[in-house]
């Protein structure tokens, strides 16, 4: 880390003219949520009794959230496998992690049909029912949320510590140490969450047991989601790095990104060779050759799993940036397909059944992820979360 | 160090090992069938007796306070073409190589259902004389349910901006009041009965061995899904009717125990939990600190 300058605010004007495009996406986002609260479900969505999971729940939340296991994966390598040297990497990790669950809560929010009756799953303690996968997903999740923004808060409070405000002042200079000396009981909590509700949203599928695809049913589906999360986690890391780097003109943590990219590698085999093992076993390999849509989506998920994993085979490929980027996409591509096959395409309701988003379906989940992008833009322009500053002058140095 | 380092990770991975022993947990076992609540209600539907006059859609619609369907042909009649937020029974017709029957479709009261087991503050419940009830105080319209059930039967109201499941519960009300359900009241030919799910199974049995040659010679829900307490018996095979082939096995049962292996009295979270944070200290109190820079 010693290559690396302290965290620090980027800085800079927030209305550039790509983000002009991104708050229009989010404002058309934000009218599409409105009407869905004002009309209801059956106006705005094409969601149906066949199909009562759409977009929401398998992009924003099942998906979303993987993508937003960037924090978890990273937690890991540096406070379990005590890899200190990529801790420059944990600050960008942890907020995407904070805004992307948040979004996906408020994606449920806006999917469920009683939303003002949501207070009552985490507080009717007396009538959880410990059976179902759903609830101890909801509770996770909400609880996940919470940490991530306590986890997040000493760096955002650290501009407040020496600043004018006095209010601001006395909090951050109380709050800071306070959430330090917990911190470790804290990430903790952060590592065992989406442990719990990553596997479990794999679990919640298997409850649809013989509608489920029996090429994706298996008692393996909570390991599956809970190894896609990790991978996931890490390619979201990687092009974020990137993407910073070009976005703000900073330097690439190229070596860092390689040294992930060596862990992920044989992770994708893994994922790969179980699932033709588990198959085997459950006598439902034959189910490849099918030739229909089902079998086909299997084939096209794993050549998508091995492909970044045979990009990066050569130390030499993983230290180039462009081709860490590439492998990176392709990678969260292959784990955002498995689970929005397992979501969608596996669940076989009946024939006469279908389902594709509808246009407000889709323009609500671009404006979160619209909103999500501007969230971001805005912290890291203001706070110090990114490392390794370069070019753009900080505004205001941390403390 | 580095072996304890190595050691919580595999503890962090032995959440994933525990899933995958699951594996083992979950193979069918020898399944002994499911008792049936003792006070079990149910009907019993006689695919033969059925003449698809649909009183009994009518009658059902009536009871439960249901607006009319028109979903179908030209947007004009009451005929739910299967079932929906305002339909909790509906008749449907089998015509093919098999011969023809009608098919009466509502909710099945699972013995084990699954609606119940993916309910996550018990909005769906087996309540008294095993009727799966629905209380909306406690739904937040997840429609976890509706993935839930093999037999399609939970509906939701789309329409409303309050919405609401819909599912067929046995009159519960009606029987309160010392009624028969709707559709057993009003059916002319007694192609649906009620009564206790006991006493309906045997005389399905009764019809059967009585007239072997007309019948199926099974009673659909006897085991199918762990057993139902709505029941059928029919003389064209249960497939054509648009009854799902299942296996004996409680629907929820995978899940189930994937859930129960995994957070069995809340062990391993808890265990894993200690030592992340454990590890996590021990990392700290060593001489690299990750977050030193801050």
């Amino acid at each position: 880390m010693s290559a690396h300058a302290p965290a620090a605010p980027v800085g800079g004007h927030l209305m550039t003219p790509s983000m002009r495009l991104v708050v229009t996406l989010f404002g058309i986002g934000a009218a599409m949520i409105l009407w869905r609260l004002i009309a209801g479900l059956g106006a705005t969505t094409a969601m149906n009794d066949g199909y009562p999971f759409g977009l929401w729940i398998a992009f924003d939340v099942v998906t979303g959230t993987a993508l937003a296991c960037g924090g978890y994966a990273v937690a890991i390598l540096v406070y379990i496998l005590n890899k200190g040297q990529y801790s420059p990497l944990v600050r960008p990790a942890i907020l995407t992690s904070a805004l992307g669950y948040t979004l996906a809560g408020m994606g449920v929010a806006l999917d469920v049909g009683r939303w003002w009756g949501l207070w009552k799953v985490p507080l009717f303690v007396w009538r959880w029912n410990v059976n179902s996968a759903l609830l101890e997903i909801a509770l996770c999740i909400m609880g996940y949320v919470v940490v991530l923004w306590i986890e997040i808060a000493p760096y955002l409070l650290e501009r407040y510590k020496n600043g004018e405000h006095a209010t601001m002042r006395r909090v951050a200079r109380a709050a800071i140490p306070a959430l330090k000396k917990a911190s470790i009981w804290i990430i903790a909590l952060g590592l065992l969450l989406p442990t719990m509700h990553q596997s479990s949203l794999g679990t919640l599928m298997l409850l649809a047991n013989s509608r489920l695809h029996e090429l994706w049913r298996t008692p393996l589906v909570p390991l599956f989601f809970l190894l896609t999360c990790v991978s996931m986690g890490y390619s979201v890391v990687v092009f974020e790095s990137a993407f910073s780097a070009l976005g703000f003109k900073r330097k690439p943590e190229t070596e860092m990104l390689a040294g992930l990219a060596g862990i992920i590698v044989p992770l994708q085999f893994f994922v790969v060779a179980l699932r033709l093992v588990d198959m085997g076993v459950r006598g439902v390999l034959g189910g490849l050759f099918a030739g229909d849509v089902r079998s086909m989506m299997v084939i096209i998920e794993m050549v998508l799993f091995l492909t970044p994993a045979v990009m990066l085979l050569s130390p030499a490929s993983r230290r180039d940036l462009g081709h860490l980027v590439r492998s990176a996409m392709v990678m969260m591509f292959a784990g955002a397909l498995y689970r929005f096959d397992v979501f969608l395409v596996a669940f076989n309701p009946g024939a006469h059944w279908s389902y594709f988003p509808s246009v407000p379906e889709i323009l609500v989940t671009v404006g979160l992820i619209a909103a999500e992008v501007i969230a971001y833009v805005f912290i890291v322009r203001n706070f110090p979360i990114l490392s390794g500053g370069g070019t753009a002058a900080p505004e205001r140095q941390a403390a | 160090m580095g072996i304890t380092r190595r050691a919580a990770f595999k503890a962090m991975l032995a959440g994933s090992a525990a899933v995958a022993g699951v594996s083992a947990a979950t193979r069918p076992v020898s399944a002994a069938p499911l008792e049936a609540p003792a006070d079990a209600l149910g009907l019993l539907y006689d695919a033969t007796l059925c003449i698809g006059c649909k009183t009994c859609v009518v009658k059902c619609q009536e009871a439960n306070h249901l607006e009319p369907d028109t979903s179908g042909i030209d947007a004009k009649y009451n005929a739910p073409l299967s079932l929906s937020a305002n339909a909790k029974t509906v008749i449907k017709i089998y015509k093919g190589d098999e011969g023809e029957s009608y098919m009466k479709a509502q909710c099945m009261h699972c013995i084990d259902p699954a609606c119940v087991t993916a309910c996550m503050i018990g909005a769906l419940t087996k309540g008294p004389n095993g009727i799966v009830a629905y209380n909306v105080d406690y739904c937040v319209g997840c429609r976890y349910c509706e993935i839930a059930c093999p037999f399609n039967v939970p509906k939701f109201q789309w329409a409303s901006n309050t919405p609401q499941i819909v599912k067929c519960e046995l009159c519960r009300e009606r029987l309160g009041e010392g009624k028969e359900p709707a559709c057993t009241e009003v059916c002319p030919r007694h192609a649906v009965i009620f009564g206790k799910r006991a006493e309906l199974l045997q005389e399905a049995k009764r019809r059967i061995a009585a007239a072997p040659d007309t019948y199926q010679p099974k009673v659909y829900g006897e085991t199918e899904a762990g057993g139902t307490q709505c029941l059928y018996i029919s003389h064209v095979p249960f497939d054509k009717l648009g009854l799902p082939t299942l296996d004996d096995r409680p629907a929820p049962e995978l899940a189930r125990n994937i859930q129960h292996t995994v957070y069995k009295g809340f062990i391993a979270p808890v265990a894993l939990y200690g030592i992340l944070g454990a590890v996590m200290l021990r990392n700290r109190r060593s001489a690299d600190k990750p977050e030193a820079e801050s």
